[in-house]
């Protein structure tokens, strides 16, 4: 059994739907991110499971029992804040020690526990501070220690590291995968940045508009995005407008505006005339000097309108003979690569027709 | 810190005397050892000793500290209630209702009181009617400060609370009533000076009975003024400088904590 599963939750506030009929399930000890643009209803989905809000219609069941009728206070979930919500008052030892303190342990033992909760966010010294004398990533730890310490069933976070800078960000990723490993609790983490959510996640949902989108795991989100919208919110994609001409058993054939006809892969679901978009990623296209065109296939002649190089890879903006533009991620450490392509020096780009996904609109 | 300018200082200085000079001669005259608020004769204490045989005026300091308690004590716990309901709850009329006391000329509400006492309620005026009376205006004020106090604050942190296991109640005590503290304090502060020094509201609800400080005091002055005047002023203005200077003081503290949190 899931350990938490939505059904048809959705929550409407006056005529506008913040979440929109969404299912899923979690399972034990797992990592699971709630990724989506600013808006898209990720805080109003993990307060309707924290409890501070009631779902229009839907349930919420953990361990296959209902709780919508059960408060925040007697739900085996923990919540950290975006803001950390420590309580100013309290020093972090007491900060620490509140779950604890609620749930009836003896003192003793409250102390034994927070001492150890301390080392292992390596907040020891700071135990008698209070939260306005520390800093934006000592409060994160804090309250990470907080919400773990009584171990709950479920821990939710709503975009915890987005306050933090871009290095500090970084450790905290690392330390928050390691944290999640250690006590083998089920993490909700919510984001809105596709680079975090690919980087800790076991399991990804896309939300847009209160609906999800789509639910795998990174390299799947990744590599087989559902729709345009998750193509293009996450990672960096070339988008071609195209539609389906001809079905023939494992194949399809397509017209890609201006660029001409290109045969994919069949995927179910997918009729002639169906509009939509081939995507593919930049990392998979190739740029060759014009002298190879020879071997390649889905090989097409343009010139290099533009380049960013970023030390590790470089990439390539190439204008096709036809007018589309096309970006290509270069890593600079093959061993053959003899040289850059210059601005306008003449190449032809190239992609395995496998790398190419039709997405319908 | 910019230097104040030379104009700048003038108007001050000009204005601080005006609203001082007669505080700082009532202090002076009190210690005068002469029945006339003429001239310096010298340095007494008898006006303080002739004040605390006065039987009328300790009954009046008496009532009025009694009034003054009970009334700020009541506000103070409506007034948070209403603070908390007002910030909680966001609904238009209750605000509204809460402060318009506050606004109100004194003598309007003093009058409606009166009517509402002797007409509605069918009480006889006296300590009771007084107090119910400053209750009423004090609240407004302190829940003006309650609320600001959790305007400030960021809503999660009694999220977290129950979050974290607490009831209700338990958030209410363990967090919101601690954060919210100075500014209950504060509030208390503030009703207790507003209540022992009203007049116009005093005036209309009290009835004929007990004898209350401010009234009591007037009613001196009418006949002669003594130096027996002068003094109780000056201990008057002394018990409202210390609460105000505490009442200052928390209220800089926890603006202080706001920032830094
Ligand atoms: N209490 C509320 N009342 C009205 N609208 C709300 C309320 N809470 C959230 N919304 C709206 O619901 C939408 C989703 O909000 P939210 O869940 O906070 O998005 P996210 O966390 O993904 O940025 C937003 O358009 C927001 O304005
Ligand atoms: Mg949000």
């Amino acid at each position: 059994m899931a350990l938490l599963e939505l059904r048809d939750v959705t929550r409407r506030f006056g005529d506008f739907t913040a979440v929109d009929a969404v299912t899923l399930s979690i399972e034990a000890g797992e990592f699971f991110t709630l990724l989506g643009p600013s808006g898209c209803g990720k805080t109003t989905l993990l307060r309707m499971i924290a409890g501070f809000d009631v779902p229009d219609s839907g349930q919420i069941l953990l361990d296959g029992q209902d709780i919508a009728g059960t408060p925040p206070e007697k739900r085996p979930i923990h919540t950290v804040f975006q803001s950390y919500a420590l309580f100013p008052h309290m020093t972090v030892a007491d900060n620490i020690a509140f779950p604890l303190k609620m749930s009836g342990k003896m003192p003793d033992e409250i102390k034994e526990s927070v001492k150890k909760a301390l080392e292992e966010v390596q907040l020891s010294r700071f135990s008698q501070r209070f939260p306005h004398e520390l800093s934006g990533g000592q409060k994160q730890r804090v309250a990470f220690a907080r919400g773990l310490i009584n171990r709950p069933r479920l821990l939710l976070m709503d975009e915890p590291l987005g306050a933090l800078d871009a290095k500090l960000r970084e450790d905290m990723q690392r330390e928050l995968i390691h944290l999640q490993k250690e006590v083998g609790i089920t993490f909700i983490f919510v984001t809105h940045s596709q680079d975090e959510a690919l980087a800790l996640s076991q399991r990804i949902a896309v939300m847009n508009q209160g609906q999800i989108e789509q639910i795998g795991d990174p390299s799947v989100i990744y590599g087989s995005p559902a729709n345009r919208f998750i193509a293009d919110f996450i990672g960096k994609i070339n988008l071609m407008e195209a539609h389906v001409t001809q079905i023939s058993g494992q194949n399809m054939t397509l017209e890609i505006d201006k660029l001409g006809t290109t045969t994919l892969p069949f995927k179910p679901g997918i009729k002639t005339g169906d509009q939509g978009v081939v995507a593919i990623r930049p990392e998979q296209v190739g740029v060759h000097a014009l002298a190879s065109q020879a071997e390649l296939t889905h090989a097409y002649t343009g010139k290099v309108l533009d380049f960013l190089y970023v030390g590790d890879v470089t990439t390539y903006i190439v204008e096709l003979d036809c007018g589309i533009r096309m970006e290509a991620l270069l890593a600079n450490s093959s061993p053959g690569r003899a040289r850059f392509f210059e601005v306008n020096d003449p190449v032809v780009v190239s992609w395995l027709p496998e790398a190419a996904h039709f997405l319908m609109d | 810190m910019k230097r104040p300018n030379l104009t700048l200082w003038l108007t001050a200085s000009l204005v601080y005397t005006f609203l001082y000079i007669p505080l700082v001669i009532v202090v002076v005259y009190s210690f005068n050892d002469s029945r006339l608020n003429a001239e310096w004769v010298g340095f007494t204490l008898d006006w303080y000793y002739k004040l605390f045989r006065n039987e009328e005026m300790l009954l009046a300091a008496r009532n009025s500290l009694i009034i003054a308690v009970s009334a700020s004590l009541l506000a103070t716990i409506l007034g948070t209630m209403a603070g908390l309901a007002i910030h909680r709850f966001r609904l238009r009329f209750l605000p509204v209702l809460a402060f318009t006391p506050v606004a109100m000329p004194e003598i309007l509400l003093g009058v409606s009181l009166l009517l509402f006492f002797l007409q509605v309620l069918n009480l006889t005026l006296g300590m009771i009617s007084i107090i119910i009376a400053h209750t009423t205006f004090c609240i407004g004020f302190v829940a003006i400060i309650v609320r600001a106090r959790l305007q400030g604050m960021d809503e999660s942190i009694f999220e977290a609370a129950r979050d974290l296991g607490a009831t209700p109640w338990q958030t209410f005590r363990l967090i919101t009533l601690p954060l919210i503290m100075p500014a209950v304090v504060a509030g208390a502060l503030m009703s207790f000076t507003l209540s022992i020094d009203d007049f116009v509201i005093t005036f209309f609800t009290k009835g004929v009975g007990e004898p209350i400080l401010p009234i009591q005091i007037y009613t001196m002055i009418k006949i002669a003024v003594t130096p027996e005047v002068n003094a109780i002023s000056t201990l008057f203005m002394l018990l409202t400088l210390v609460l105000i200077i505490i009442a200052n003081r928390l209220d800089s503290g926890m603006l202080q904590g706001e920032k830094k949190s």
